[in-house]
C-alpha cells in the first residue's frame, strides 16, 4: 500500500487541533458557563447580577485606571531610555539594553518578593514611614518595575530603524530639536508604542500577583476579582472572564494590536 | 561644547538612575542573603546559614526541580509543535493561515487569568481533573504562540527557491524540510525555545490553576510563602533571598557567557 504523498500543509494539523481543544473550545465553554446556572440551565442571572453590582463595575473602573498610571508611567520612563539607547553612538549599547532585559529572567515572583523586602526596609527609615500604607503606590510600583522592559524593547527596536538621515534632513530644513522631536521621531515610532502599551496596559490590568504581594490584599484588581470567585462560583468567574474578554479584545483592537505580527516580549533577543 | 556635555551627563544619569531602581531590590537581597540573621536593615555578620538551609531542605529541591523539569518539558513539546505547527502555516492557503494565526493570538491576547479559568473549567467538566498533564498542557498553551511568533519572520526571510532545487535535485519533500528549510530557521526555532522556558519558568497564575494538588514550583512556593504567611512553610523567607541571588548570578553568568562568545566569534570570522 503506498501511503498518500506528503504534503507541507499537513503540518499545521496538529496545532490546528491543538488550538481547537486547549484554546477555542475551552472559550465556548467559559460563554456556556456565563449564560448558564448551577443547574446547567440557561440563565441571565449573572449578566444582570454583574451589571447591576456597583462593586464589580468600580472594580473594573479601577483596575482600568491602575493600568492606565501604569502604562502611562512606564512609557515616560522607556521612552527616554530607548531615545537615548537607540541613538547613542556607544559600540557596546546592546550591553546596556541587555541589563534592562536581564531582570526578566530571574522569576516573577521572586522578582516581585524582592520588591517587597526594599518596600519594607524603606518603611522602616524615617520619613519614609508612609509606604508601609501606600498600597496603590506600591502596586503601580511594582507593576512598572516589572513591566517596563515590555514597553523599553518594542520603542527600541522601532527607533533603532528610523533612518538617521531623516533627523539630519529635518535638521537641515530648518526644524528645532523639539520639533524633529515631535514631528520625526514620535510618529515613526508609533508602531513601538502601540505594542509597548499593549504589552503593559493589558497584564497591569488583569495581574494579581503584583497587587496582591505589595498591596497587602487592599488592592484588588479585575484579574483577583475572578480568581476570587473561582474558588466557589464558576458561573459569575465565567461571567467576569467574559467581560473581561470583551474589555481586552476591545483595547487590543483599538491599538491595532491583531495587526502586528512583530515579535513581542522580547522574542527578537 | 559644555551644553552638550551636560546633556550626555544627564542622558547617562538617567539611564543610570532607571537601572539603579531596576537592580536595587535584587541587590538589597543578595546583600542579605549572607547575613547571619534573616533581619533586612541590619547586617550582624557574614554567614552562609540561609544557603545551607536551602540546599538542606528537600522540600526546596523539589520545587525547584519541578520548575525545571516542567520548563524544560513544556519548552520542547511548544517548540516542536509550535515550529511544525509554522512550518504547516507558512505553506497552506491564506484563509486556513489567518484562522489558525487567529487562534494562536487568542492566549496571547488574553489575560493569563481568562485562560487558566477557561482550561481548568473545560478539563473539570470533560473529566481530566487536575493532573501534570493538565500542567503540561496549560504551559504548552502559552507558550506555543510565542514560538510560531518567533519562527515565522524567519519562514518569510527564507529563500523558497532553495526548498523547490531540493525537490529537483531528487530530494522527497520530507528530507528538503529537514535538511534545507529547518536549517534556514534555527535561529527562529532556539529564540522561541528560550522564550518558552523563560514563560514557563515565570509563570503562576496558569500553575495555580491547572497543577495537581500538593505540586509546587517556585512560583506557586514563594507566592503562598509571602501572602499566606510563612507559618506553615518548610523554608524561611530569608532561604528565598539566597535562593533569588543563585538564580541571578546564574543569569548573569550566562549572559556574559552567551555574549563573550558571540563577540569572540565576531572577531575570529573578521
Amino acid at each position: 500500500m503506498k501511503l498518500p504523498r506528503f504534503s507541507r500543509k499537513t503540518l499545521c494539523i496538529p496545532y490546528a487541533v491543538f488550538l481547537v481543544f486547549f484554546v477555542i473550545i475551552p472559550m465556548l465553554v467559559i460563554f456556556f458557563y456565563a449564560f448558564t446556572d448551577s443547574n446547567m440551565h440557561i440563565s441571565f442571572a449573572n449578566f444582570i447580577k454583574f451589571f447591576s453590582d456597583p462593586t464589580k463595575l468600580s472594580t473594573i473602573v479601577y483596575s482600568l485606571v491602575i493600568a492606565l498610571i501604569t502604562t502611562v508611567v512606564c512609557l515616560v520612563i522607556a521612552y527616554p531610555v530607548a531615545y537615548i539607547l537607540a541613538r547613542s553612538s556607544m559600540k557596546r549599547k546592546f550591553v546596556i539594553l541587555m541589563l534592562f532585559v536581564l531582570p526578566m529572567w530571574i522569576n516573577f515572583v521572586l522578582r516581585v518578593n524582592a520588591l517587597r523586602e526594599l518596600f519594607n526596609l524603606l518603611a522602616s527609615l524615617k520619613g519614609l514611614e508612609w509606604i508601609a500604607g501606600s498600597n496603590y503606590f506600591k502596586t503601580v510600583f511594582g507593576m512598572v518595575y516589572d513591566f517596563l522592559p515590555f514597553m523599553i524593547l518594542p520603542l527600541y527596536t522601532t527607533m533603532l530603524k528610523i533612518d538617521p538621515s531623516l533627523y539630519e534632513a529635518s535638521a537641515d530644513l530648518g526644524a528645532s530639536g523639539f520639533t524633529t522631536f515631535t514631528r520625526v521621531t514620535i510618529p515613526l515610532s508609533m508602531p513601538g508604542i502601540m505594542s509597548g502599551v499593549t504589552m503593559v496596559f493589558l497584564p497591569s490590568m488583569t495581574n494579581y500577583v503584583v497587587s496582591d504581594m505589595l498591596g497587602n490584599a487592599k488592592v484588588t484588581i479585575i484579574g483577583k476579582f475572578i480568581s476570587d470567585y473561582f474558588g466557589n462560583d464558576w458561573h459569575m468567574g465565567s461571567m467576569i472572564a467574559l467581560v473581561l474578554l470583551v474589555v481586552v479584545f476591545v483595547s487590543t483592537w483599538l491599538t491595532g494590536g491583531f495587526k502586528s505580527e512583530e515579535n513581542v516580549r522580547g522574542a527578537n533577543l | 561644547m559644555n551644553k552638550q556635555l551636560l546633556i550626555k551627563c544627564l542622558k547617562a544619569f538617567f539611564v543610570g538612575l532607571v537601572l539603579l531602581v531596576l537592580y536595587a531590590p535584587i541587590l538589597l537581597l543578595a546583600v542579605y542573603s549572607f547575613d547571619k540573621t534573616d533581619m533586612i536593615g541590619r547586617f550582624e555578620g557574614f554567614s552562609l546559614t540561609h544557603y545551607a538551609a536551602l540546599f538542606e531542605n528537600s522540600k526546596v529541591l523539589g520545587m525547584i526541580g519541578n520548575t525545571f523539569l516542567l520548563a524544560f518539558l513544556a519548552a520542547v513539546l511548544s517548540t516542536v509543535l509550535g515550529t511544525v505547527g509554522a512550518l504547516g502555516m507558512f505553506y497552506t492557503k491564506k484563509r486556513v493561515k489567518m484562522l489558525i494565526h487567529g487562534a494562536s493570538q487568542i492566549p496571547v491576547i488574553n489575560a493569563e487569568i481568562v485562560t487558566a479559568l477557561s482550561l481548568t473549567v473545560t478539563f473539570v467538566a470533560i473529566g481530566l481533573g487536575r493532573s501534570y498533564f493538565t500542567l503540561l498542557i496549560g504551559h504548552m498553551v502559552i507558550c506555543t504562540p510565542f514560538v510560531v511568533l518567533s519562527v515565522m519572520p524567519k519562514l518569510k526571510q527564507m529563500d523558497n527557491s532553495l526548498y523547490e532545487a531540493a525537490l529537483d535535485l531528487g530530494a522527497s519533500p520530507f528530507k528538503a524540510l529537514w535538511k534545507v528549510v529547518l536549517p534556514q530557521i534555527v535561529p527562529g526555532v532556539i529564540s522561541g525555545f528560550m522564550l518558552a522556558v523563560t514563560l514557563s519558568l515565570d509563570d503562576y497564575i496558569v500553575t495555580m490553576y491547572t497543577r495537581p494538588s500538593g505540586f509546587e514550583t517556585i512560583s506557586t512556593y514563594v507566592y503562598n510563602a509571602t501572602t499566606k504567611g510563612n507559618a506553615h512553610t518548610a523554608v524561611t523567607l530569608a532561604s528565598l533571598w539566597a535562593l533569588t541571588t543563585i538564580i541571578f548570578v546564574v543569569i548573569v553568568l550566562f549572559v556574559v557567557v552567551s555574549n563573550l562568545s558571540g563577540i569572540r566569534k565576531k572577531e575570529a570570522s573578521k
